[in-house]
């Protein structure tokens, strides 16, 4: 049994409270650093990538996880991310501000994109930022002067204060890096007064209007944090893929990216993090399954959409709150252990909830 | 000049008329309720005063300053919270966060040091939590402190909602319908509450309430509504014995 005991209100802000905690994520910190020297080289370049997919995961759950807005479109954001990176380093400026200044310009796009949602919601607005996305792609692909068009432009390695970050493990401590510290600011923001009003504004709008919470400045701020945390995802995605070109930026990755944050379950990092792992791995693992697999299935064109869908699915219909509601329940089974009870998660009733004034 | 006022004001929905040229005076430290019969417009009063919809007439005054054509989100500044007939609370997160939603308004460092959780953030954190401290204290809710609301009984979000009300620190409150949905023993303790509010948070209180043995035990004036308009004003058992009052429940 563990119990939640603060002597001082500065005692709740610590972020790892209990010396398990210290130990588990010591031990996880550890197992990342050594990763590269124990792994296979496909392996380290496999993590890297699933470093870069978590934090755009990251940004789309600031924006459909805390806020409730839907965006179809975050593929378009990692994609003004990528090109702007490999535009300015083909400039000759330095990594730092070239990757600040992508994510900066994808934030100001973010911001464009996030008006609208001022007035729109839902489908809606999942509408428009899939218009967003489909325009971003086709205007990347005809302006060929710039982007290259269809036929891509080779991005630039990356290097940081003269050495060069090109390698394999060199690549894999700069996206764990900037990871780490990405993670760490949000979990700052989220659950401080910015979090918070996000949340507000997620459960209802009424009761947050009256809380003080200017509903669409804060819509608009969630589109410019997740746009800028995305651009950085972008940035780093280019050096992953080496050359860009539209098509790696397609509808399917804004589709990934929703996947991610709905099966890692809505309004938590940690189920960012654990829904970008899920789904990051699954065209890997189907890939290693495939050969396994009789030839009539394995055959079959859409193996991986279908798996998608099918995890989603199953997610939507016994844990809707994610591969992060799974995490707490078994967390909480060990804390009071032996005295689990099953109704802990119990939804209670809800009550008639209408954004309605009467 | 009284300390609040609504002066001649109307609102409309289409053909529907919700408010005709109402106007009443509350008095700092009041408790004033207002009661009428359903759909009287008692509910759309408080979604003028706190700028849900805009009047189409009249004017709307607290402590000396107009309050007629204030943002929505700036009305809080002004020391006025309310609570919902419906309850809204921001039903995924939890009752401690719900509470430290209503400081909201209160001085807080900028995005970066947030991001940075710098120690300015932390005083303020520490402030706030604090100061909800207290309302828990004050209002009992210290078992369900860290409990998601979606998880709590009626009764008890309604109290989490007066609660995040009195989190903003207001110097007015809305009540709207406190005692619906709670049994006999929640509405006595709402009662000293709303007692307390008043007398030792210094609160004045409008409140929106059916249930006339709680506006007789808790309300200093009450204000009978119908079909948008006054029909009395006075002490309770004056407004009560009023014939016109009665006549327009017993629908005549
Ligand atoms: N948003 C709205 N749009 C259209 N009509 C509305 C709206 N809000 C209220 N009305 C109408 O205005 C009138 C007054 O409604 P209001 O909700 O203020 O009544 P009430 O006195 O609070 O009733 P109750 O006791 O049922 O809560 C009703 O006829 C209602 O249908
Ligand atoms: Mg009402």
């Amino acid at each position: 049994m563990r119990f939640a005991y603060d002597t001082s209100y500065s005692d709740a802000q610590q972020l790892l409270r209990y010396r398990s905690q210290w130990i588990c994520y010591g031990a996880l910190a550890i197992a990342l650093i050594v990763a590269p020297w124990l792994l296979p080289a496909y392996y380290v370049g496999e993590l890297s990538y699933l470093f870069i997919v978590s934090i755009a995961s990251l940004a789309l759950m600031v924006l459909t996880g805390f806020t409730g807005q839907v965006s179809l479109g975050h593929a378009a954001f990692m994609a003004i991310g990528a090109y702007t990176h490999t535009l300015l380093l083909d400039q000759g400026i330095g990594f730092i501000p070239s990757i600040l200044g992508a994510a900066t310009l994808t934030g100001f796009v973010g911001f464009i994109i996030g008006l609208p949602a001022i007035r729109v919601s839902g489908l809606y607005l999942a509408m428009v930022t899939l218009a967003y996305a489909m325009l971003t792609e086709q205007i990347i692909g005809r302006w060929k002067d710039v982007t290259g068009g269809f036929t891509g432009i080779p991005v630039s390695p990356p290097s940081l204060f003269g050495y060069d970050l090109s390698s394999l493990k060199g690549f894999y401590f700069l996206c764990l890096v900037i990871l780490v510290a990405v993670l760490l600011g949000l979990i700052n923001l989220m659950r401080g007064r910015t979090g918070r009003a996000f949340i507000g504004v997620r459960d209802s709008e009424a009761a947050a209007a009256t809380l003080g919470i200017w509903v669409g400045g804060y819509k608009v701020l969630a589109f410019v944090i997740s746009a800028f945390v995305t651009g950085i995802a972008g940035a780093l995605l280019a050096h992953h893929l080496q050359f860009l070109t539209p098509d790696g930026f397609s509808v399917m990755l804004s589709m990934e990216l929703v996947l991610m944050v709905v099966i890692g379950g809505l309004g938590s990092l940690r189920g960012a993090i654990f829904g970008a792992i899920l789904i990051g791995m699954l065209p890997t693992l189907i890939s290693k399954i495939k050969p396994l697999l009789p030839t009539s299935i394995s055959s079959q064109f859409g193996l991986e959409t279908f798996v998608f869908g099918l995890i989603l699915a199953l997610f939507v219909m016994f844990e809707p709150n994610g591969l992060n509601g799974r995490w707490l329940k078994l967390k909480i089974l060990f804390e009071n252990f032996p005295l689990y009870r099953r109704n802990t998660f119990r939804r209670g009733k809800t009550y008639m909830h209408s954004e309605r004034y009467r | 000049m009284s300390y609040f006022s609504v002066d001649s004001v109307s609102l409309s929905f289409g053909g529907v008329r919700a408010i005709r040229d109402l106007s009443f005076d509350v008095a700092q430290g009041e408790v004033f309720a207002i009661i009428g019969p359903n759909g009287a417009g008692k509910t759309s009063v408080f979604n003028v005063i706190t700028r849900v919809f805009n009047a189409s007439s009249g004017r709307i005054s607290f402590d000396g300053k107009d309050i007629t054509h204030v943002p929505r989100h700036r009305i809080v500044d002004y020391g006025i919270a309310r609570t919902f007939q419906n309850i809204e609370l921001f039903e995924g997160a939890a009752v401690i966060d719900n509470l430290l939603l209503g400081r909201h308004r209160f001085p807080y460092g900028n995005l970066i040091s947030e991001i940075c959780w710098l120690p300015n953030i932390r005083r303020a954190e520490a402030e706030s939590r604090a100061r909800v401290e207290d309302i828990i204290d004050f209002l009992e809710l210290a078992p369900y402190r860290n409990s998601l609301v979606s998880a709590l009984p009626y009764g008890v979000r309604k109290v989490v909602e007066l609660a995040r009300a009195l989190a903003t620190q207001p110097k007015l409150l809305l009540l709207d319908e406190p005692a619906s949905g709670l049994n006999p023993e929640e509405a006595r303790d709402l009662a000293f509450w709303i007692d307390d509010i008043r007398s030792d948070l210094g609160v004045t209180v409008i409140m929106i309430e059916h249930d006339m043995s709680l506006v007789s035990q808790a309300a200093d004036r009450v204000m009978c509504m119908n079909a948008g308009q006054v029909l009395a004003i006075g002490a309770v058992d004056e407004v009560q014995s009023n014939p016109t009052v009665i006549s327009a429940y017993l629908g005549t």
